[in-house]
C-alpha cells in the first residue's frame, strides 16, 4: 500500500513538475528587419539564420525556458517596424529585440524598446544618433556605426591623397548620419567637401547622380549609402567611367557587396569592418557552418546577430531572469568574448566599444580563394573608432 | 570648361543623353497604351506589370534556362504578348460596352495580383541583370562616358516606335484598326472578325510592353516593382501626347525623357515632378493632348 501511495505521489510531484514547465513561457526574441529589400542580402533571411545557430548552439533553452524567435520583415518602413515592435512587446510577450538593418526603423523602435524596458540589440543600424541624444537605458549598439565608419574609412582615403570629395548620399538618417560624421573627418584632416547628391533609398538607376558627381571634379565620391545601393553605384561609377577620374569611398561595404559588385571593379576600396570570416580560426569556424546552411558568407550583420544572441542569452543565464533592468545590468558589468569581438565593453549610452578593422579589397591576382576578399590594413582600437563618448551627446554617459 | 547658360556643357549633354535613354522607355511603352486606348477604350493598367514581366523573364531565361539576351529579346515579349492574349480572351472582353472605369478596375487588380505573385517569389530586392558581352563595352562621347547598351536601347526602341507607326498610319492592317477604332459595326459588315482584331491588338500592346522590359533589364535593377514605378509616369505622357494616340506617344515621350534630363541639370528637385506639372497644363490649355483629336 506504502509503495502505491509513493507512487502516486511521485506521479504527482512529476506531473506538476511536467505541467510547471510546460507552462514556464518561452524566452522569446524578436527580429524586425528588412527581409526582402534593399538590404535583405546583407542582413535579412542570413540573420534570422545566424539567429536560430545562436539558439541552436545555446542549448535551444535557458533557464529551463525554451528560446523562441519571431521575425518581421518592416520592409524599410519605420511606422510598420514600430507598430510591430509595440504589437511583440505589449502582447506577444517578447523578451528581447533585434534590430536588423535601416536606422530609420531602429531610431522608431528604440522608444519603445525602451518604454517596455526590454533590451534592443541594435545589430543592422547604424546612424550614431541612436546612441546619442536619443539614447535609452536598454539600448545596445552592438556591431558598428556611422562615426567608426567614417572614422576609419575617410581618414584612410586622405591619407592616400583624396582630398577634394563629393557625397552621393541615401536619402534618410543612416545616410545622412553617415555624410555628416564623414564630411566631418575629411574637414578635421584637412579635406574639403564640394558637393552632395541625394538618391531615394533603392534607387536602381544611379547614371544622372554620377554624371552630377563627375562635374563637380572632387577627387573622391564618397557613397554614403549601403546594401544594394552601394552595389548599383560601384557599377554604373565603372561603367560610366567615373572611376577614371575619382576615387571611390565605399563607407559601409559588405562582404556581399564585394562579391555582387566583383574584384574587377571593387578593389582596392578602402572599408572599415567590425568582422571579416577570414579574421581568426574562430571566425572562420563560425562563417563554415553558416556558409553550408546559407551558400554565402556572413557578413558583418549577421555575424553579429550571432554574437548578440548569445551574448543576451549569457547574460539572461548569468542574471537568472529575463527581466530588462537586470539584463541591462549584467551586459553592463560583462565584458564580451567571443567569436565576434575581444574585451567587447559597454558604455552608458548602450554602445558597444570594441576593435574595428581598416580593410583593403584585393585585387583579382591576390585574391586565393572564393570569398578571399579583404586585406588588413590597420587594426583600429576602439574607442579610437567610436571616438570619446562626449561627441555623442547621451545624457546617460554622463 | 565649356558652359551653357551657366551650367557646365558635359553635364548638360549627359544628363540630355541620360533623358533620350528614359525618353526611348517611356515612348515604347506609352505605345503599347496609345494602341490599346484607341482601339479598345481600355485604360490598361497592367501595363506596367507588363513591363516587368518582361524584364522578369528575361532574368529568368537566364538564370533557369540559360539563354541569353538575344533569345529573350524574341521569346520574352512573345510570352508577354500571349499573356495579354489569355487576359483580353477571358477576362476584359466581357466587359466591353459598358463603362471603361470597370477595364480600368480589372487591370488594375491584375496587376496587383502579377506583382504580389512575383513579390512572394523574388521578394521586393531585384537583381541586377547585366548587358549582353556584346554590348558591354563603355563608349567615350567625348563629354561623357556611356555605355554602349544605352545606345543599342535607344536605337532599338526608336526603330520599334518608328515601325509600329507605319504599321498603323501606313498599312492595311492598320487601316482596319483604325477604322475600328471609328466604328467597329461597320467594319464588321466588312467582313473583318473584329473580335479577333482586338484581341490580337492587345496581344501586341503588351509584347511592346514585355519589349520595353526586356531592353530594360540591363539599365534598371530586374524587381517586381520596376513597373509601378514606371507607368504612372507613362500614363501622364500618354495624357500629354493624347490618348490613343500613337504619334503623340512616341514624340511626347521622347521629348519628357529629354525635360526630365534637363530639369536634372537646371533644377533637381523639379525632376521628379516635371511631367505632371506639364500634364496639369496640358489638360487645362489643350484637354485632348497635344496630338489627341477632340471626340
Amino acid at each position: 500500500m506504502k509503495l502505491k501511495t509513493l507512487a502516486s505521489a511521485l506521479t504527482l510531484a512529476l506531473g506538476t513538475l511536467a505541467s510547471a514547465s510546460a507552462t514556464q513561457p518561452p524566452v522569446k526574441i524578436g527580429f524586425i528587419t528588412d527581409l526582402s529589400g534593399v538590404y535583405s542580402a546583407v542582413d535579412g533571411p542570413g540573420g534570422v539564420a545566424a539567429i536560430k545557430m545562436a539558439i541552436s548552439d545555446f542549448g535551444g533553452s535557458v533557464l529551463g525556458r525554451k528560446i523562441e524567435l519571431v521575425s518581421f520583415d518592416h520592409q524599410n518602413k519605420a511606422d510598420l517596424a514600430a507598430g510591430k515592435a509595440k504589437e511583440y512587446l505589449s502582447q506577444d510577450g517578447v523578451n528581447m529585440l533585434i534590430g536588423g538593418t535601416n536606422s530609420a526603423t531602429a531610431l522608431a523602435m528604440e522608444p519603445i524598446a525602451a518604454q517596455y524596458k526590454t533590451p534592443f540589440f541594435v545589430v543592422g543600424a547604424g546612424a550614431s544618433s541612436i546612441v546619442g541624444k536619443q539614447c535609452t537605458p536598454y539600448t545596445v549598439m552592438y556591431a558598428y556605426n556611422t562615426t567608426a565608419l567614417a572614422r576609419g574609412t575617410a581618414s584612410a582615403v586622405i591619407k592616400n591623397g583624396g582630398k577634394s570629395w563629393y557625397f552621393l548620399t541615401a536619402d534618410y538618417a543612416f545616410g545622412k548620419s553617415l555624410e555628416d560624421e564623414a564630411a566631418k573627418v575629411v574637414k578635421a584632416d584637412g579635406g574639403s567637401v564640394v558637393g552632395q547628391v541625394l538618391a531615394p533609398l533603392g534607387a536602381s538607376d544611379f547614371s544622372s547622380y554620377l554624371l552630377q558627381a563627375q562635374a563637380s571634379k572632387a577627387q573622391v565620391l564618397g557613397l554614403a549609402n549601403a546594401g544594394g545601393d552601394a552595389d548599383n553605384a560601384i557599377k554604373q561609377a565603372n561603367q560610366f567611367g567615373l572611376t577614371k577620374t575619382m576615387k571611390l569611398a565605399g563607407l559601409l561595404l559588405f562582404i556581399t557587396d564585394i562579391h555582387s559588385v566583383g574584384l574587377p571593379a571593387a578593389q582596392g576600396l578602402y572599408l572599415t569592418t567590425p568582422w571579416y570570416w577570414n579574421q581568426n580560426a574562430q571566425s572562420r569556424a563560425w562563417a563554415e557552418r553558416y556558409f553550408k546552411e546559407m551558400h554565402a558568407m556572413p557578413t558583418f550583420l549577421q555575424a553579429g546577430d550571432y554574437s548578440a544572441t548569445m551574448t543576451y542569452l549569457k547574460a539572461v543565464k548569468a542574471a537568472g531572469t529575463t527581466d530588462g533592468a537586470k539584463v541591462m545590468a549584467e551586459l553592463h558589468k560583462t565584458k564580451v568574448n567571443d567569436m565576434y569581438m575581444k574585451d567587447g565593453t559597454l558604455r552608458p549610452s548602450g554602445l558597444m566599444i570594441h576593435d574595428m578593422y581598416l580593410e583593403q579589397v584585393k585585387t583579382p591576382a591576390e585574391s586565393k580563394e572564393p570569398w578571399d576578399y579583404y586585406k588588413l590594413v590597420q587594426t583600429i582600437p576602439g574607442n579610437d573608432a567610436f571616438g570619446p563618448a562626449s561627441a555623442y551627446g547621451c545624457p546617460l554617459d554622463k | 570648361m565649356a558652359e551653357l547658360f551657366g551650367f557646365p556643357l558635359p553635364l548638360l549633354l549627359g544628363q540630355l543623353m541620360l533623358g533620350l535613354v528614359n525618353g526611348a522607355f517611356y515612348a515604347m511603352l506609352s505605345l503599347g497604351l496609345a494602341v490599346i486606348f484607341g482601339l479598345m477604350d481600355v485604360v490598361n493598367f497592367a501595363h506596367g506589370a507588363f513591363f516587368m514581366m518582361g524584364a522578369m523573364f528575361t532574368w529568368m531565361g537566364g538564370q533557369y534556362l540559360h539563354l541569353n539576351f538575344w533569345w529573350m529579346l524574341l521569346f520574352a515579349p512573345l510570352l508577354v504578348g500571349l499573356f495579354g492574349i489569355g487576359v483580353e480572351r477571358v477576362a476584359l472582353r466581357r466587359l466591353r460596352g459598358i463603362d471603361p472605369i470597370y477595364g480600368l478596375l480589372l487591370t488594375f487588380g491584375l496587376t496587383l495580383l502579377i506583382e504580389g505573385v512575383f513579390r512572394s517569389f523574388y521578394g521586393v530586392a531585384g537583381a541586377p541583370y547585366n548587358p549582353p558581352e556584346l554590348l558591354s563595352a563603355t563608349l567615350n562621347l567625348g563629354f561623357m562616358f556611356l555605355p554602349s547598351y544605352y545606345l543599342f536601347a535607344v536605337a532599338a526602341s526608336l526603330l520599334i516606335s518608328i515601325g509600329t507607326w507605319l504599321l498603323i498610319e501606313r498599312t492595311k492592317l492598320g487601316a482596319y484598326l483604325r477604322a475600328g477604332t471609328e466604328n467597329p459595326a461597320l467594319i464588321q459588315a466588312f467582313g473583318v472578325n473584329f473580335p479577333r482584331m482586338v484581341m490580337l491588338t492587345f496581344g501586341f500592346g503588351s509584347a511592346l510592353a514585355g519589349l520595353a522590359g526586356v531592353l530594360a533589364a540591363p539599365v534598371i535593377q530586374v524587381s517586381p516593382l520596376m513597373g509601378s514605378n514606371l507607368v504612372i509616369v507613362v500614363f501622364a505622357i500618354v495624357v500629354i501626347g493624347g490618348m490613343g494616340s500613337v504619334l503623340g506617344a512616341i514624340v511626347s515621350g521622347l521629348a519628357l525623357g529629354l525635360i526630365e534630363g534637363l530639369a536634372k541639370v537646371l533644377f533637381p528637385p523639379i525632376s521628379s515632378t516635371v511631367v505632371f506639372i506639364l500634364m496639369a497644363l496640358v489638360l487645362t490649355l489643350r484637354p485632348a493632348g497635344l496630338f489627341g483629336k477632340e471626340k
